[in-house]
C-alpha cells in the first residue's frame, strides 16, 4: 500500500496546504514537522507560481513572498529531500502545469519521485489534458489526483473511473480562500463518485473552521484546508509555527473525532 | 488547422481548472452549430455591415508608398470599425453566440481598453450585464477607455495582482469565469485561452483576411506580396492572416513588441525570446524564467503588452508559413508619427508596429510589388503617452 492510501486507512483524513517557501524554506519545514506531530494525515506542498489562476488572494499573496524569497523548483526538490531524512507524512505537490512542464515534465516526476513525494495535483491540467503527465507519473510511480468541481456533473464517473491516490473534491464554484457557507451537496458527489471507484475523496477550497472541516469528512473521506493556514503564516512569519501547531491540532481533532 | 481537442500542431489545448470544463465543452457544442446556422450568421453579417461599419476600407497609401519608393502599400483600415479597432468583429460574434446560448452576463479583460470598450459597446447592443477587468497599470494608461466603458454602462475592475497588465487582467476574468459560470460568457478577447477560444476568435476576425483577399484582387488584379499585422495574443494578425494561409506567395509577418529591445528584460517579443510552456488554458510560448515563472513584460503598447502568443500562430511559426519579427517603442513610435504626417492618419500605436516594419522592408522591394498592412486600430487612445514618450506633457 502506498503512502496516499495509507493516511486514509485509520480513518477521516486531516489535510493541511502551504506553500514552499513563504516566508522561507526553512520555515515552512518546521511548519511540515509541527503539523505532522499534530497528526495532518497528508501534507500538499504548494509549489508557488507567479499567475496561479486557481487561487484567491490569499494563496496568491504566499506565492509570491515565496517567489520573492528567491524559492525555485530546484531548492524545493532538495528541500524535500532533506524533509523525508524524518518526515513519514505522505507528500504531494499542489502547483500549476508550466511548473511541471516548463522543467521538463519527466526530470520533474522523477526528481519528485526520487526524493520521496508521493503524488501530485495540478490545478490547469483537466482529464482530457492529463495523459502527457500521467504516463510519466505512472513510470514513476507518483500518484497524479484528479480533481471533481461542483460542476463536473455527468464527468464525474469518467474522472472518478481513472482517479489514483485520492480524489480531491472541490466544493464550491471560484477560487481558493474561506468561505462561510459550503452550499454543494457533497454527499451525492461522492455517491457518484463510489459508483465506480473506492479511492478516498477528500474535499477543499473554502474550509475554515473545525466545525466546516467535520462536516465536510462527515461526507466523504477528508477535509483539506488551505488559505486559513496561510492566512495565519501571512500574519505570523517565521513565527508562525505555534500557532499553526495549534490550529492544525484543533482541526484534527474536529476531523478524526 | 484544427485537429483533436482545438490543437495547432503541439499547440493549444484546454489546461483550465476542472470546474471551467463544462463551461468550454457547452461553448464548442453552441459554437460547433451557430457556425453552420444561415440565420446565426445572416445576423452577424448585418450587425457587421449596419452596426460595424464593414467591410471596412482598403486603402492605397499612396503617399507613403511614393516616400518609401519601393513596394505599394494598402492599409487595411480597421481603425475605422465602429469602436475604433479590429476588436468588434470578435464581439459582436462571440456576443450574439452568447445571446443564442441564453447568457445574460459578459465578462472580458482587457489590455488597452479596446477589447473592453468593444465588449461594453455589444453588451450595451445586446442589453447584456458586462464586467471588464483591466489591470491598475494600464487603467492609468488608458484613462479615456475606461471612462468609455462605464459611459456604456459597463464594471471595470482594477487587477492589482501581478504587475497589473494584461496577462492579470486575464487571469482574473478566468477566476471570475469559475465563479459565476452559468449565466455568464467570458468574451476573450484574442486568439488564446483554451479550445475553443483559439479558433472562435480567428473565425470572427478572419472577415478581415476575406474582405482583404477580395479588394486586393478587385483592386490591384493580384495578391499582395506580404501581409504585415502586429501580435500580441495574435487576433488582428490571424484575421489578417487566415484567407492566405494557403497562397505561399503571400508572406505572412507578425510584428512583436520588442520594448526596448529583445536583448533587454523590457520586452513582449514572445516567439523571439520565450519558450514553449502552458499558460492561460494553451500551450504556445511564452516569456518565462528558467523554472517556468511567467516573465513580467513590458510594451509601450498596452495592447501588445502580453507574456504569450496565440497558439495557431506558434503553429504558424513552428512550420516556417508565418515570419514574427520584434519591433521596439523607438520604431513604432516613429511609425505613429510618419503616418500621421504623411497619410494623415494616426494608427493605434499597436498598428504602428506593424507600420513600422513595412516602412523597413518597403524601400528593398519593387514598386511592382505590394504590402498590405492591417491598421488595427486607431491611435487617438495613445496619443497622451506618446507625447509622454516625446517629452511633453499634454492634458487629455
Amino acid at each position: 500500500m502506498n503512502r496516499i492510501r495509507n493516511a486514509f486507512v485509520s480513518g477521516k483524513a486531516f489535510i493541511p496546504f502551504i506553500t514552499c517557501g513563504d516566508p522561507d524554506l526553512e520555515t515552512t519545514g518546521k511548519l511540515v514537522r509541527a503539523m505532522a506531530e499534530e497528526g495532518a494525515d497528508l501534507i500538499e506542498l504548494g509549489i508557488p507560481f507567479s499567475d496561479p489562476t486557481s487561487e484567491g488572494p490569499v494563496i496568491q499573496d504566499a506565492d509570491l513572498r515565496a517567489l520573492k524569497g528567491g524559492v525555485t523548483t530546484d531548492r524545493i526538490l532538495e528541500f524535500v529531500r532533506e524533509l523525508r531524512k524524518d518526515v513519514s507524512v505522505p507528500l504531494v505537490f499542489m502547483t500549476y502545469a508550466n511548473v511541471v512542464f516548463s522543467y521538463g515534465t519527466e526530470r520533474f516526476i522523477q526528481r519528485a519521485a526520487e526524493v520521496g513525494m508521493d503524488g501530485l495535483i495540478l490545478a490547469d491540467v483537466p482529464f482530457e489534458e492529463r495523459d502527457e503527465f500521467l504516463e510519466v507519473c505512472e513510470r514513476y510511480d507518483l500518484d497524479l489526483i484528479s480533481m471533481i468541481a461542483p460542476t463536473s456533473r455527468e464527468r464525474i464517473r469518467m474522472i472518478a473511473g481513472e482517479a489514483r491516490g485520492f480524489i480531491y473534491i472541490v466544493s464550491s464554484l471560484g477560487v481558493t480562500g474561506v468561505r462561510s457557507t459550503i452550499t454543494t451537496d457533497i454527499g451525492a458527489m461522492v455517491r457518484l463518485i463510489r459508483e465506480v471507484s473506492d479511492v478516498p475523496c477528500a474535499v477543499g477550497f473554502g474550509i475554515s473552521t473545525p466545525e466546516q472541516a467535520e462536516k465536510m469528512a462527515a461526507s466523504s473521506d477528508g477535509a483539506i484546508v488551505g488559505s486559513a493556514i496561510v492566512r495565519i503564516i501571512e500574519e505570523y512569519g517565521r513565527d508562525s509555527v505555534e500557532p499553526v501547531r495549534k490550529y492544525v491540532r484543533e482541526m484534527c481533532e474536529a476531523v478524526h473525532a | 488547422m484544427t485537429n483533436e481537442k482545438g490543437r495547432f500542431g503541439i499547440h493549444g489545448g484546454q489546461y483550465i481548472p476542472e470546474t471551467l470544463m463544462n463551461a468550454v465543452m457547452e461553448l464548442e457544442q453552441a459554437y460547433d452549430h451557430y457556425k453552420n446556422d444561415p440565420e446565426f450568421n445572416r445576423e452577424l453579417t448585418d450587425l457587421f455591415n449596419r452596426y460595424a461599419g464593414r467591410p471596412s476600407l482598403l486603402y492605397y497609401a499612396e503617399r507613403m508608398s511614393t516616400d518609401l519608393g519601393g513596394a505599394q502599400i494598402y492599409l487595411k483600415r480597421e481603425d475605422l470599425n465602429h469602436t475604433g479597432a479590429h476588436k468588434i468583429n470578435n464581439v459582436l460574434g462571440q456576443a450574439l453566440l452568447a445571446k443564442k446560448m441564453g447568457k445574460t452576463r459578459l465578462i472580458a479583460e482587457t489590455g488597452a481598453g479596446q477589447h473592453g470598450v468593444a465588449t461594453a459597446t455589444a453588451a450595451a447592443y445586446f442589453g447584456m450585464e458586462c464586467v471588464v477587468f483591466m489591470g491598475e497599470e494600464d487603467i492609468r494608461r488608458q484613462a479615456l477607455n475606461v471612462y468609455k466603458m462605464k459611459l456604456l454602462g459597463s464594471d471595470v475592475i482594477p487587477v492589482t495582482t501581478g504587475t497589473g497588465t494584461l496577462k492579470d487582467a486575464v487571469s482574473e476574468a478566468m477566476r471570475e469565469w469559475t465563479r459565476r459560470i452559468d449565466d455568464t460568457h467570458y468574451c476573450l478577447g484574442s486568439v488564446m485561452g483554451p479550445h475553443p477560444f483559439p479558433t472562435i476568435v480567428r473565425d470572427f476576425q478572419a472577415v478581415i483576411s476575406k474582405e482583404m483577399r477580395e479588394q486586393f484582387l478587385q483592386e490591384t488584379g493580384k495578391l499582395p506580396d506580404a501581409v504585415i499585422a502586429c501580435v500580441g495574443g495574435g487576433s488582428n494578425a490571424i484575421g489578417s492572416f487566415y484567407h492566405f494561409i494557403n497562397d505561399p506567395g503571400v508572406r505572412l509577418i507578425g510584428c512583436e513588441a520588442a520594448g526596448r529591445g529583445i536583448d533587454t528584460f523590457e520586452t513582449a517579443a514572445t516567439i523571439n525570446t520565450g519558450r514553449e510552456g502552458i499558460f492561460h488554458g494553451m500551450k504556445s510560448y511564452f516569456c518565462q524564467d528558467e523554472f517556468g515563472q511567467i516573465a513580467p513584460v513590458y510594451s509601450i503598447s498596452a495592447g501588445l503588452d502580453y507574456p504569450g502568443i496565440g497558439p495557431e500562430h506558434a503553429w504558424l511559426h513552428d512550420i516556417g508559413r508565418a515570419e514574427y519579427v520584434p519591433i521596439t517603442d523607438d520604431e513604432a513610435v516613429n511609425a505613429f508619427e510618419y503616418l500621421s504626417r504623411t497619410e494623415g492618419v494616426i494608427p493605434a500605436i499597436e498598428s504602428a508596429h506593424a507600420l513600422a516594419y513595412a516602412c523597413r522592408i518597403a524601400p528593398q522591394m519593387s514598386p511592382d510589388q505590394c504590402i498590405a498592412v492591417t491598421l488595427s486600430g486607431r491611435g487617438d487612445k495613445d496619443c497622451v503617452s506618446i507625447a509622454r514618450y516625446r517629452g511633453e506633457e499634454i492634458e487629455e
